[in-house]
């Protein structure tokens, strides 16, 4: 609020004009970030590690295979199931892709440098990225389709499951910052020491280390990557709840589904690894709006890099399997560390 | 305030329109669907009353965990595409009668308690903060009052779901 009003008057700008070009920022970066993911890591690296040759192939060191893709996709044509529910079945990769675009509302990416810095923060971006479901069933029953509607049960059986670890994981975090709202996060992160060493802040990687693995798997499952692409298995749902989507609008599902990956590996640097302060630069310091967005993306490739190691490497778990770890591990864990982070906070 | 204004009138005839197609509507998931759009409009509305928090709580609590388990619920069952003729809206009266009577108690208490209060008009909006303080002070006993409820239905709904 305070940041955002700062930058709003420091510029003169009108509120219809600030929030216009907050807009295009946020509508521009979004297919970026999904396409720099969907480069780096889904082409090449999965290239790499699982010896694929296409996207070593086309133009040079493979950069085509991208552009190649989406000529494909955009030329494929617009197809209908006859029995499907015509309206939902269109909606539905909007309302997934409108989740993933108000989560990058809140990512801040410098002191000043943030669409909107809301005071519920975190828990706004939780709420967000808890839509997606609503589009995941929404494709799966409007295919008419049972394979689709089995993905889109599985979808929503998992991200319910893994919801109450992703939030319980990031409760630890806001019980040490003593905010929901991102940018104090990041600042108490900046102003942090490891026992009386300041240099580089107290990121909380350090001492949420188990809120950071939690997040970190419950985040994989949210994304229905690999080891939990249950939802999505091709081997038994051929593609689960997008089975019957052809053209851009399987396209939207896809880019997404990428872009949530990008926002939730922001969302784990701002609150684990110190977002986009540089140490030895004060916290509100005007430069670092120009070094902190480079200093994010590079945490964020990071962790997007650990996040699609996993997909390309693991296999996948079965149903019951997932549910077991989600209710019977993850939730009692991280409730104890929500515990034991009370603890710690009340003594110290 | 003109701008909130128009906001509220653009918001508040989605809502309506999308209430009103809920209880229409001859397909159960449609139904479903229409009642995510009207709590999306509750919630946007929050928003304009400056409450943040609420509105977040709004759309994490009831669109992205209660209605999913609804649809969940509705498409693990029987949830065929187009009219179901079992739909057939015959009770309407009675709904009308029920919700007629339910909002005119809500209107007359609400009338009743704040009469013509208004909010401030300078755009303070209420911190997270000042929510918690005051639901964990001034509001402790409902708020331990409702949990109880809450723990107590949790505990009847696995009594009822568990028939060993």
């Amino acid at each position: 609020m305070s940041a955002a009003a700062d930058l709003t008057g420091a510029l003169g700008l009108a509120y219809w004009a600030e929030t216009s070009i907050k807009l295009g920022v946020a509508l521009i970066v979004i297919p970026t970030a999904a396409l720099m993911l969907g480069y780096l890591f889904l082409l090449k690296m999965m290239a790499f590690m699982q010896s694929r040759l296409g996207p070593t192939d086309v133009g040079p060191y493979g950069t085509l295979q991208l552009i190649a893709d989406a000529v494909k996709f955009l030329q494929k044509e617009d197809i209908h199931p006859a029995a499907a529910d015509r309206r939902v079945f269109r909606a539905a990769p909007v309302v997934v892709l409108a989740s993933s675009f108000l989560l990058f509302v809140v990512l801040p990416t410098g002191p000043d440098a943030v669409v909107e810095n809301l005071d519920t923060g975190i828990f706004y971006a939780m709420a967000v990225s808890s839509l997606s479901v609503l589009g995941v069933l929404m494709a799966g029953w409007a295919s008419a389709n049972k394979y689709a509607l089995l993905g889109g049960l599985r979808a929503a059986g998992q991200l319910i499951a893994y919801e109450l670890p992703l939030i319980l994981a990031v409760m630890g975090v806001v019980i040490q910052a003593d905010s929901l709202n991102l940018q104090e996060i990041v600042r108490v992160q900046a102003e942090g020491e490891i026992f009386g060493f300041g240099l580089i802040g107290n990121p909380f990687i350090l001492t949420q280390f188990i809120g950071f693995l939690i997040f970190m798997i419950a985040a994989q499952a949210e994304l229905t990557q690999t080891p939990f692409d249950m939802p999505v298995a091709e081997t038994e749902l051929v593609g689960g709840f997008h089975v019957e989507y052809t053209g851009f609008r399987f396209l939207l599902f896809f880019m997404a589904e990428v872009a949530t990956a990008f926002a939730f590996s922001a969302l784990a640097t701002v609150m684990f690894l110190g977002g986009w302060w540089i140490p030895g630069f004060d916290f509100d310091a005007p430069i670092l709006n120009v070094l902190g967005p480079v200093v994010m993306l590079v945490k964020i490739l990071l962790v997007a890099f650990i996040i699609f190691w996993i997909r390309f490497t693991y296999p996948r778990l079965r149903e019951d399997q997932l549910q077991k770890f989600a209710w019977k591990v993850l939730i009692p864990l991280s409730l104890a560390n929500i515990v034991v982070t009370g603890i710690f906070k009340v003594v110290l | 305030m003109v701008a909130q204004n128009i906001a509220f009138g653009i918001i508040a005839a989605i809502t309506v329109a999308a209430a009103l197609g809920m209880v229409t509507t001859r397909n159960i998931v449609h139904a479903a669907l229409f009642l995510v759009a009207v709590l999306g409009g509750l919630a946007a509305n929050y928003v304009l009353l400056t409450a943040e928090f609420i509105a977040t709580t709004q759309v994490l609590v009831y669109i992205g965990a209660v209605m999913v388990l609804f649809l969940f619920g509705i498409m693990l069952t029987r949830a065929p595409i187009g009219r179901i003729p079992q739909m057939t809206g015959a009770t309407w009266p009675v709904a009308a009668l029920s919700a007629l009577a339910l909002g005119g108690i809500t209107v007359y208490a609400l009338i009743d308690r704040f009469g013509t209060d208004s909010l401030a008009t300078d755009n303070t909006v209420f911190r997270t903060a000042d929510v918690s303080d005051s639901v964990f002070s001034q509001y402790i006993i409902p708020f331990e009052a409702v949990s109880v409820l809450l723990l107590a239905a949790l505990i009847g709904a696995v009594v009822l779901a568990r028939r060993d």
